[in-house]
């Protein structure tokens, strides 16, 4: 129970950060937008859906990527990563807390990209919806994870997406399969194996990415 | 509480501390000095765990939820309230009775009137007496003070005396200071580190 208590405090803290600072949704809701009107306009004639879906993807992918970016910078730049793992809760809570945090953040975005993607190029279906549900779990489970490892490096903006890309490649292979074909389960199915390991994997293992 | 045997710390080629022995007793009360690059502030993050010794091993009696550190930095979020800011690690250090406590420490630390301000309008006197007041919170038996008395005034100095006077005894102090001679009188030992 603690243990819960312990995510809610934290996540209502970083929404509370954003809510003030307002750094992170803006960008990224500016970000998924513009990505979708210069798509519009540099794709020649009618393209098909699937390749406007591998692009929904992409525009996915990199809107996460600048919400990952950003998700430890209150603590770097106020080193109070220090004060919370001095703390005596469980230090996956930390892990946990943010990924909900940017998992809000990436859903908010997504409000606003799943309709510019329809009004721009095709309808989107309840497949590409569950996918999009599912591959914002792994998203932000795993890139939390290496959010948290590179920013403690000096080269983070750099290490971040050159971490988070390879990883991110099952997702895209899933998310994509199933957003195209008849029958999307297996897929689905795919993605929900990812969540599932890279949680746990990355839940785990979270203790000894803040310790020294 | 806590005791270092030939306690030292390399940062690649660096050497950042060297061979420090130290023994501290319950409810002792340890003044730390040396010059600026001496190994204090690293000795002190040792002290709590939040950097591990490459030579030597350290033993502490405290739980990590019973250890109050306060480093070069305040450990508390600028965009949140002093309020907000205890709420939160009162929280996660499970105080019992968190508001009548933060009400307490806000009141004693002068903080009290701006308790729904956002921290990034504080002073920097006003920000480490946040920070005093967050190490206090939860009433901790081992209290590591990385220069406490930085960017007080005299009235909040005082403030501090005070508190440590108050708690000396109870609690074991680790405390680096340029000025040793602001809390010789509640020293139970000294370690000068050399540069």
């Amino acid at each position: 129970m603690n243990y819960v208590r312990d995510v809610g405090a934290l996540t209502r803290k970083d929404l509370l950060l954003e809510l003030r600072a307002r750094d992170t949704l803006p960008a990224m809701l500016l970000f998924v937008a513009a990505v979708f009107v210069v798509f519009h306009f540099a794709l020649p004639g009618e393209p098909s859906k699937l390749e406007t879906t591998g692009l929904l993807w992409v525009a996915i992918l990199f809107t996460a990527l600048l919400g990952l970016g950003r998700a430890f910078v209150p603590e770097r730049e106020q080193r109070t990563l220090d004060g919370l793992v001095l703390a005596p809760c469980d230090r996956s809570a930390i892990w946990l807390a943010k990924s909900l945090a940017t998992l809000a953040f990436l859903a908010a975005a997504e409000v606003v990209a799943l309709p510019l993607y329809a009004l721009f190029f095709h309808h989107v279906g309840g497949a590409t919806v569950a996918a999009v549900l599912l591959a914002d779990l792994g998203i932000c489970a795993v890139g939390t994870f290496l959010g948290a490892m590179a920013v403690a490096t000096r080269a983070r903006d750099l290490i971040l997406p050159l971490l988070f890309l390879p990883l991110a490649i099952p997702i895209v292979v899933g998310a994509v399969g199933a957003s195209v074909v008849h029958s999307p389960g297996r897929y689905l199915g795919f993605l929900a194996l990812y969540d599932l390991l890279f949680a746990v994997v990355c839940w785990a293992s979270f203790e000894f990415v803040v310790s020294e | 509480m806590l005791t270092a045997r030939r306690l030292g710390k390399r940062y690649g080629e660096k050497r950042a501390l060297r061979r420090v022995d130290l023994e501290l007793p319950r409810g002792g009360f340890l003044v730390v000095t040396g010059a600026n690059g001496s190994g204090k502030t690293t000795l002190l993050r040792i002290c709590v765990g939040l950097a591990q010794p490459t030579e030597g091993t350290i033993e502490r009696a405290a739980e990590r939820g019973r250890i109050g550190y306060l480093g070069h930095e305040p450990l508390v979020y600028r965009e949140l309230t002093a309020l907000e800011n205890l709420e939160l690690y009162g929280r996660l250090y499970r105080v019992a009775e968190r508001r009548e406590r933060i009400g307490m420490l806000l009141e004693r630390f002068g903080l009290w009137e701006a308790r729904h301000e956002r921290v990034a309008s504080y002073s920097r006197g006003m920000t480490q007496r946040l920070a005093l007041s967050r190490v206090l919170l939860h009433e901790p038996e081992l209290l590591v003070l990385d220069e406490p008395f930085n960017a007080l005034d005299e009235a909040g100095a005082e403030l501090l005396d005070a508190q440590l006077a108050e708690l000396r005894g109870e609690s074991t102090f680790v405390l680096a200071t340029h000025d040793p001679a602001r809390v010789v009188a509640l020293a139970s030992g000294r370690l000068a580190l050399a540069s």
